[in-house]
């Protein structure tokens, strides 16, 4: 298989802008291209779409390809398969690297399937391996509870998706060069199964969950959607955002777009209250990269306090009125 | 509607992270004691939306296992929840398949059941927590394929599926059959019923193996794997928590805010 190389990022935009997530992907493509000294492939589905390749060239690719289409939210994921199937077979690279976003998750298990070769998902960290130049995959399993390191066998080429928030973005750096290759992939309908009838957005109110800087975040301790009140005037007094774990999501108390965990939003902001949170490995999936984590829970024994760096053992109802009262007193001096 | 619903049994994922153990040098799971397995609960809201569909459209629920004689518990389980037949897949052959050879054989045993209109997988198994066999399954099949769904309906002829994404959702429909991947938005799955357990407890569990099947011995086994695991280890914790135990609970509070601007926090 040694004539797969380079890496290839099938990369995403936000309004025909290269997204946050899409740059901390350029970083890790780009240094496992310098390590493997192979070149880094980054392509991008969008239309008028020029400067945002160009732009893409500073941030670290060496070649960026540029595909007519819709965002993936508006389009149908076989044609996302299609045409980065399509940039495969013409460049050949040895690895594939999608985020584990939307979109991650529902194409890269379909594209490796397509082309026949292995596929890992949900990586939070990519290292090739010195002596065999192979990709280490290290990745969450056990809800997180453990880690496992994945290698392709027979040094086949991979598809990857790496979870956002693993790895910074890259830098721009306007003095890179590179090149900008437009391709054309004849639309197959043929291949089309399904129809797209609407994407709905659910702009969350206020602060988004990603962009927070503190976000206070109840559990299945909260016994209700009433005690959200107190968490809401909390993240509110701090200027910030409310979050929830899997147990108010599956319970109904709280609507699910709140959730954050493995299988909700990733978050990091600066400071994490996690309130009456017991601390399951999957919920800690999408904070631990908080700067400052506070735990409050009755139960001392709770998991939460390993993995918190301050905590109080006590009743939120008893806490939260007064962190409250005490926030709100700061913000008046 | 007649649905297939894949399921696997995993280690329970509820179990506190204390408890949780490895044998390095096997690379595996130490089965925490005392605590028996469960069935994936990404796959337990798979039958639950079987369930909600068989409730509202009437049909038949195949549930399909690829596991060990061990297994069948967590096909009882379907069973009792409501699911009409279960079936094993075991082979000596399959030991070590990676998740396209599980798909391969899964795919292999739906053909072998035939008349189906849907095949339902839960989003990922709470083991490896990849989220790929149901996708693969779709692509060996050639079949239509929504993942992440928080709900199905059907609307002339066609399924229409809410696919859950991170700011909200999406609507498509595919004709049947298809593949659908379920999200745990679908909620708690039902208990069985007491009439379910008894009635689930007479029902008579096939088990298939890899000539029932026809499954091609170079697809499956640890020699047919794509990839391979290289290290398996717990994370070490990088935090270390300092509780405030000052006097009252609100003393507590009232030290924390404190603890919290000196950490330049707020």
């Amino acid at each position: 298989m040694a004539d797969y190389k380079g890496v290839l990022i099938c990369g995403e935009l936000a309004e025909d802008k290269i997204t946050t997530i899409t740059k901390e992907l350029t970083n890790t493509g780009r240094r496992l291209s310098d390590d493997l000294n192979q070149p880094l492939s980054l392509l991008l589905i969008g239309q008028n779409i020029q400067e945002t390749a160009a732009e893409a060239i500073s941030f670290g690719a060496d070649r960026v390809y540029i595909a007519a289409g819709l965002p993936f939210a508006e389009s149908l994921p076989e044609h996302y398969v299609a045409i980065i199937a399509s940039v495969f077979y013409q460049t050949k690279p040895s690895i594939v690297l999608l985020s584990h976003t939307d979109m991650g998750r529902d194409i890269a298990p379909r594209l490796a399937a397509s082309l026949g070769i292995t596929v890992c998902m949900d990586c939070i960290e990519l290292e090739i391996d010195a002596d065999s130049n192979s990709l280490l995959q290290t990745k969450p399993v056990y809800g997180g509870n453990a880690m496992a390191v994945w290698a392709s066998v027979n040094y086949r080429p991979q598809v990857v998706t790496m979870r956002p928030r693993s790895a910074a973005p890259a830098q721009s750096d306007p003095s890179r060069k590179g090149q900008i290759v437009p391709v054309t992939v004849e639309k197959d309908e043929s291949i089309i199964k399904g129809k797209l009838l609407e994407t709905v957005k659910e702009e969350a109110k206020g602060i988004k969950l990603e962009e927070a800087k503190v976000i206070v975040a109840g559990g299945g301790g909260i016994s209700g959607s009433e005690g959200f009140q107190l968490i809401q005037e909390l993240a509110q007094v701090l200027g910030g955002t409310i979050g929830i774990t899997r147990v108010p999501c599956d319970e109904g108390w709280m609507p699910t777009s709140l959730e954050i965990g493995q299988t909700g939003h990733i978050v990091s902001p600066d400071l994490y209250f996690a309130i009456g949170i017991s601390g399951a490995p999957q919920h800690l999936a999408g904070c631990s990269g908080s700067k400052c984590i506070v735990a409050i829970n009755k139960d001392p024994e709770a998991h939460i306090f390993k993995e918190a760096d301050f905590g109080i053992v006590g009743d939120y109802r008893e806490v939260l009125p007064i962190l409250i009262e005490k926030c709100k007193a700061l913000r008046a001096t | 509607m007649d649905i297939i619903v894949c399921v696997k049994q995993i280690p329970d994922p509820e179990i506190p992270p204390s408890k949780f153990k490895l044998d390095i040098e096997s690379k595996k799971v130490v089965p925490p004691e005392g605590i028996p397995p469960v069935m994936n609960p990404y796959d337990e809201q798979a039958v639950e939306l079987a369930l909600r569909l068989k409730d509202k459209y009437g049909g038949k629920i195949t549930v399909l296992t690829l596991g060990n004689e061990a297994t069948s518990s967590i096909t009882k389980h379907a069973l009792a929840m409501g699911a009409d037949e279960g079936i094993v897949i075991t082979d000596k052959a399959f030991e070590g398949s990676d998740s396209f050879s599980k798909a391969y054989i899964l795919s292999q045993a739906i053909k072998k059941v035939g008349d189906y209109d849907l095949v339902l997988c839960g989003r990922q198994a709470a083991d490896w927590d990849e989220g790929l066999v149901g996708s693969i399954i779709a692509e060996n099949l050639g079949l239509p394929l929504v993942t992440l769904a928080e709900a199905v309906d059907v609307a002339n002829g066609k399924l229409k599926v809410k696919r859950v994404i991170l700011d909200g959702y999406q609507v498509f429909t595919v004709p049947t059959p298809a593949v659908i991947t379920v999200s745990n938005e679908v909620g708690r799955p039902r208990l069985p019923s007491g009439w379910g357990i008894i009635s689930a407890s007479q029902k008579q569990i096939p088990v298939w193996g890899a000539d029932d099947i026809e499954a091609d011995s170079s697809q499956t086994g640890a020699s047919a794997a794509r990839r391979k695991l290289v290290k398996l280890f717990i994370p070490e914790r990088e935090r270390k928590c300092e509780i405030i135990e000052r006097g009252t609970t609100a003393e507590a509070s009232i030290e924390l805010v404190d603890r919290l601007i000196k950490a330049g926090a707020i």
